[in-house]
């Protein structure tokens, strides 16, 4: 980093700039250097020389949103690392995960989250559900060039609309693609390598209304089935109690669902797969 | 024609100094303590929006009086260069004192470079794990910086406020025992015949640097959460005092 955010001495002039309460701008004056993605990269194709992160899904529910997701990264055909987080808070009301190059998809979900809080610090309100969607979208479309190369991020973000007229309804589910193209879904949606496995998944059981806890049954079934036909893919790890993270978003805030939980849930989805192996 | 006339440079800086303190004095308070479960600032507010105390990073809070747009300048430069810490290290690698050092150089630099110095006076706080470790710094116009473990008085007769501070602060305090001795120290000036006056709510600004949690501790406490730490009301109070009002608005000048 620049030695402008060295701390001896005084604040740099660049700090007292009023222009902006975007941190994604700011540190695009003193520090450009720690943006993810902004780095050229040398001709050709890079999509099997990194990990990537697979399969995430997000449902609606009647308290608010649910994201799951699975713990694998894998690099070509190796598994690189089997208990990765890709589903995070973003911030007190909305979660985000992602699929793709894994180095790049964190390093984007540590600066969403430290775009929204810089901004709900500065300007002492929190941007509205719709708004942060939109500036995710905007940190997508950076990355267009060497999402080109293979080094391409999909996040999938959720969240409790606190405008919301109806609690009840306060649940939004956003989808992106590569170039940044923002969709909101109704019911619900997955992204990643398996997502067209959980998402077949959950176009037969999910029906609407349903509650926070069949939400995150749901989910944690629909990544079973994700990684029942998808190798990159982990599903439940019963030997090393790995299971996949579970978070909420509701009213009363963000919540990662406790392991011990998704323990059980996971254990009660492989049981009835011993009967019916297809759910 | 105009003729450049020599001043002394101690007259230069004692100017500045009289200006900034007799603007800063005209200020209403604010009050920084520890107490068991944080470090609780109170400053006596008219207007709800236009805040004196906000947060800076996940431990630090940031307590200012004087003149709005002044602060307010520095509060967010503030949360700039902390943001920017903690996303190129970790978040722990933020901390109090770093940015109470940057502030005084800042409001030194200005002292000394500019005609005009910054009439604020503002409080770095960081919460610890004990209250005995608590940091509160206190950074002034000129660029002093002074730190004042237990509790601190910034704005005008800080010096009466910290008089009840002394005799009533201890940091086996809880919640409610440390927000009214904040208030007792608050009414103890500007009362009719130096009696002491009762601040309501609305005329507060209250919020806590929460040691038992984790991730970002500071919170706001108003509404309903601040009504039931008001001491009970005592029969036949006269209203509080307001006829400086306009005194320290946003659009002071």
């Amino acid at each position: 980093m620049s030695g402008e955010t060295g701390f001896p001495g005084r604040i740099p002039a660049a700090y007292f700039s009023t222009e902006t309460s975007s941190f994604t701008d700011l540190l695009g004056r003193v520090a450009p250097e720690l943006l993810p993605g902004r780095q050229p990269l040398p001709p050709g194709d890079m999509g099997d020389a990194v990990p990537h992160g697979t399969t995430i899904v997000a449902l609606r529910c009647n308290q608010g949103v649910v994201m799951a997701g699975d713990r694998r990264a894998t690099q070509g055909n190796m598994i690189s690392n089997r208990e990765i987080r890709k589903v995070h808070a973003a911030d007190s009301h909305s979660l985000i995960g992602i699929a793709g190059t894994a180095g790049i998809g964190m390093e984007m979900i540590r600066l969403f989250q430290a775009e929204l809080e810089h901004f709900e610090k500065l300007e002492g309100i929190s941007l509205s559900l719709h708004g942060k969607a939109n500036k995710l979208a905007n940190m997508i479309r950076g990355n267009l060039g060497i999402a080109m190369q293979g080094l391409a991020v999909v996040p999938l973000f959720c969240g409790f609309d606190v405008d919301a007229a109806d609690p009840a309804s306060a649940g939004r589910i956003f989808s992106y693609d590569m170039a940044g193209s923002l969709q909101e879904e109704s019911h619900y949606d997955a992204i990643g390598s398996g997502s067209i496995f959980a998402k077949s998944a959950l176009k037969k059981r999910f029906q609407s209304p349903v509650d926070a806890d069949e939400a995150v049954r749901l989910a944690v079934s629909a990544l079973y089935d994700a990684a029942d036909e998808d190798s990159a893919t982990g599903g439940p790890d019963l030997s090393r109690k790995l299971y996949p993270v579970v978070m909420t978003s509701t009213a009363e805030g963000t919540l990662r669902v406790p392991d011990a939980e998704v323990g059980e849930i996971s254990r009660q989805v492989v049981e009835a797969r011993m009967e019916n192996p297809g759910g | 024609m105009a003729m450049q006339f020599y001043t002394s440079p101690e007259q230069i800086m004692r100017d500045r100094s009289e200006y900034a303190r007799k603007n800063i004095s005209r200020g209403r308070n604010t009050v920084v303590l520890s107490y068991v479960g944080g470090v609780i600032f109170v400053a006596e507010n008219i207007s709800s929006t236009l805040h004196k105390i906000s947060e800076l990073y996940d431990r630090i809070g940031f307590a200012a009086v004087g003149r709005y747009n002044e602060f307010e300048n520095l509060r967010t430069a503030g949360v700039r260069m902390a943001d920017t810490r903690g996303f190129a290290y970790d978040r722990r690698d933020v901390k109090a004192k770093p940015l109470a050092q940057a502030y005084a150089q800042t409001l030194g630099a200005i002292f000394t470079e500019q005609t005009k110095p910054f009439e604020v006076e503002i409080c770095v706080a960081g919460v610890a794990e004990r209250p005995e470790d608590d940091e509160l710094y206190r950074c002034t116009y000129d660029g002093s910086i002074n730190d004042e473990p237990g509790y601190l008085v910034m704005g005008g007769q800080a010096d009466r406020l910290s008089t009840v501070l002394k005799d009533g602060h201890h940091f086996d305090a809880s919640l409610a025992e440390a927000f009214q001795l904040a208030l007792k120290a608050l009414n103890s000036i500007g009362g009719d015949n130096g009696k002491q006056r009762s601040l309501g709510p609305e005329l507060l600004e209250v919020a806590v640097l929460d040691r038992e949690r984790e991730g970002r501790v500071f919170r706001r406490i108003s509404g309903a959460a601040l009504e039931a730490l008001l001491p009970e009301p005592e029969a036949a109070d006269e209203p509080a005092d307001d006829s400086d009002d306009a005194e320290e608005s946003a659009t002071e000048d």
